[in-house]
């Protein structure tokens, strides 16, 4: 059976790990190559990593360090982070890493979506989407690493990514990112009723019933979280870990939870 | 020396690091007909578009000599994912003719994604049922899963081929095994222990 895919999203500064609390104040975790040793241990999904400063510093993604993170993971992999160019994507890929995301330069140039899928395939292309909650509820997608506002509703913007050929959806959400106090189920629900592919919930994860609830509530057909894989406590004591195979897949099966 | 055929489709880094990680250092990505020659054992990887794979193949000018290692030398030869959807006589994807090494076609999933609930493509880790332990599923782990991620299927007209099932939908070939020839539909490479084991076993194949 084809079960939800449950992906630990890293992020990279400088070439370590941080952690972030509603995209700000970036704290140490470690090594990525230590963590990765430890997800192919725990036989780990898939892994995302972000660059959260390429864009704003206007820099070249860390090849060296994506060559490393390459040559040690044994499962998917995608990247994001300062890719604004079909060249860029290559360079990338060529190093073993499976897919690219796409986020700020997608929304200044959707049309650069359309060029990287139709060179590379759909399921190569992610478009992460980053949304934060305005005053009055609505939502709006943010670009910048959370800093600027673009105006746009991340539902239409979803469709609009879907349209151009990206084969997955990378929704994230700014209120939720690092408070380990569930998914935002409205966004993710939202967005999931509009588009036909995959969107990968992620900002929030706490526990595993957040699982559960982003695949049965929410209709994500996968789901990342950060805190809850580097954290432990409520101290937040710095601990790389993934839940054990069985309880993800009890929490995950249709209809089931790990109550009980 | 294991080639890797390098025809600009796929994951090329990724098979290299696996091989590594099995005790090959020495595998190469190659497009350079010297260097296919010599090669003891081929895979064919891929992402992507049917067509644009055999299109780009065509311009390695490589085909003759592929037919040549794999047909008439019977060279050991693994297709991965695209790689192996290549291996058949034709796609529903696609307009070109396939390779034709295996008495197959390659078609689309089968069911209606709006009445089934299930995505297109077939994306994420699923299990597969071993129906012969072949070549590669030799002392495999239990269980084995690995990850997936295709719109296209390959049936075999040869029952007897088919290694391995999955289901997504309903029931198809995930892994088949024609003699030397063998494909696998997941990406090995990128599916833990149980990838690593599948390329062991292709690797130690005499």
């Amino acid at each position: 059976m084809l079960m939800p895919r449950i992906m630990p999203c890293l992020l990279l500064k400088d070439g370590g790990l941080v952690k972030t609390v509603k995209f700000k104040n970036p704290g140490y975790i470690g090594d990525p190559i230590n963590a990765i040793r430890i997800y192919n241990e725990k036989e780990v999904d898939e892994l995302i990593f972000l660059d959260i400063t390429a864009t704003i510093e206007k820099r070249d993604p860390p090849y060296q360090k994506l060559t490393e993170i390459a040559s040690e993971c044994f499962m998917p992999v995608t990247y994001g982070g300062g890719v604004r160019d079909v060249e860029t994507i290559r360079h990338i890929l060529s190093l073993g890493i499976e897919k690219v995301s796409v986020n700020s330069y997608a929304v200044e140039n959707p049309d650069f979506v359309r060029a990287a899928a139709d060179r590379f395939g759909s399921s190569t292309i992610v478009a992460s989407i980053d949304v934060r909650k305005k005053l009055f509820g609505q939502y709006e997608v943010v670009i910048d690493g959370g800093r600027k506002g673009t105006g746009f509703d991340p539902v239409t913007f979803a469709v609009k990514m879907e349209q151009m050929g990206a084969g997955e959806i990378l929704l994230n959400s700014v209120e939720r990112d690092g408070t380990q106090k569930g998914y935002d189920i409205d966004l993710i629900k939202s967005v999931t009723g509009a588009v036909g592919i995959p969107v990968i919930a992620c900002g929030g994860a706490g526990q595993v019933e957040d699982f559960s609830a982003a695949v049965a509530d929410g209709g994500a057909s996968a789901c990342a979280a950060g805190s809850m894989f580097v954290y432990y406590g409520t101290n937040r004591a710095v601990l790389i870990t993934f839940p054990e195979r069985r309880k993800l897949e009890e929490a995950l099966k249709p209809g089931g939870d790990v109550s009980g | 020396m294991i080639i890797i055929v390098d025809y600009g489709m796929g994951n090329l880094g990724s098979i290299l690091n696996m091989l590594k990680k099995v005790g090959i250092p020495d595998a190469k990505v190659s497009s350079l007909p010297s260097d296919i020659e010599r090669a003891d054992k081929l895979i064919l990887p891929g992402v992507g578009a049917f067509d644009t794979g055999m299109q780009r193949l065509r311009e390695t000018g490589l085909i003759g000599l592929l037919n040549e290692k794999v047909l008439s030398a019977k060279t050991p030869t693994l297709g991965v994912c695209l790689g192996m959807q290549l291996l058949t006589k034709f796609s529903e994807e696609g307009q070109l003719p396939g390779l034709g090494w295996i008495d197959a076609e390659t078609v689309r999933f089968r069911f209606d994604p709006m009445k089934t609930g299930l995505k297109i493509p077939h994306m994420g880790w699923n299990t597969v049922k071993v129906s012969q332990p072949g070549t590669l599923f030799l002392d495999m782990y239990d269980e084995p899963r690995f990850y997936f991620v295709h719109s296209f299927h390959v049936v075999s007209h040869n029952p007897d081929d088919v290694v391995a099932v999955t289901e997504y939908g309903y029931e198809f070939a995930s892994v088949i095994q024609h003699g030397h020839i063998m494909a696998a539909q997941f990406h090995p490479e990128k599916s833990h222990k149980f990838g690593m084991k599948l390329y062991k076993n292709f690797v130690e194949y005499a």
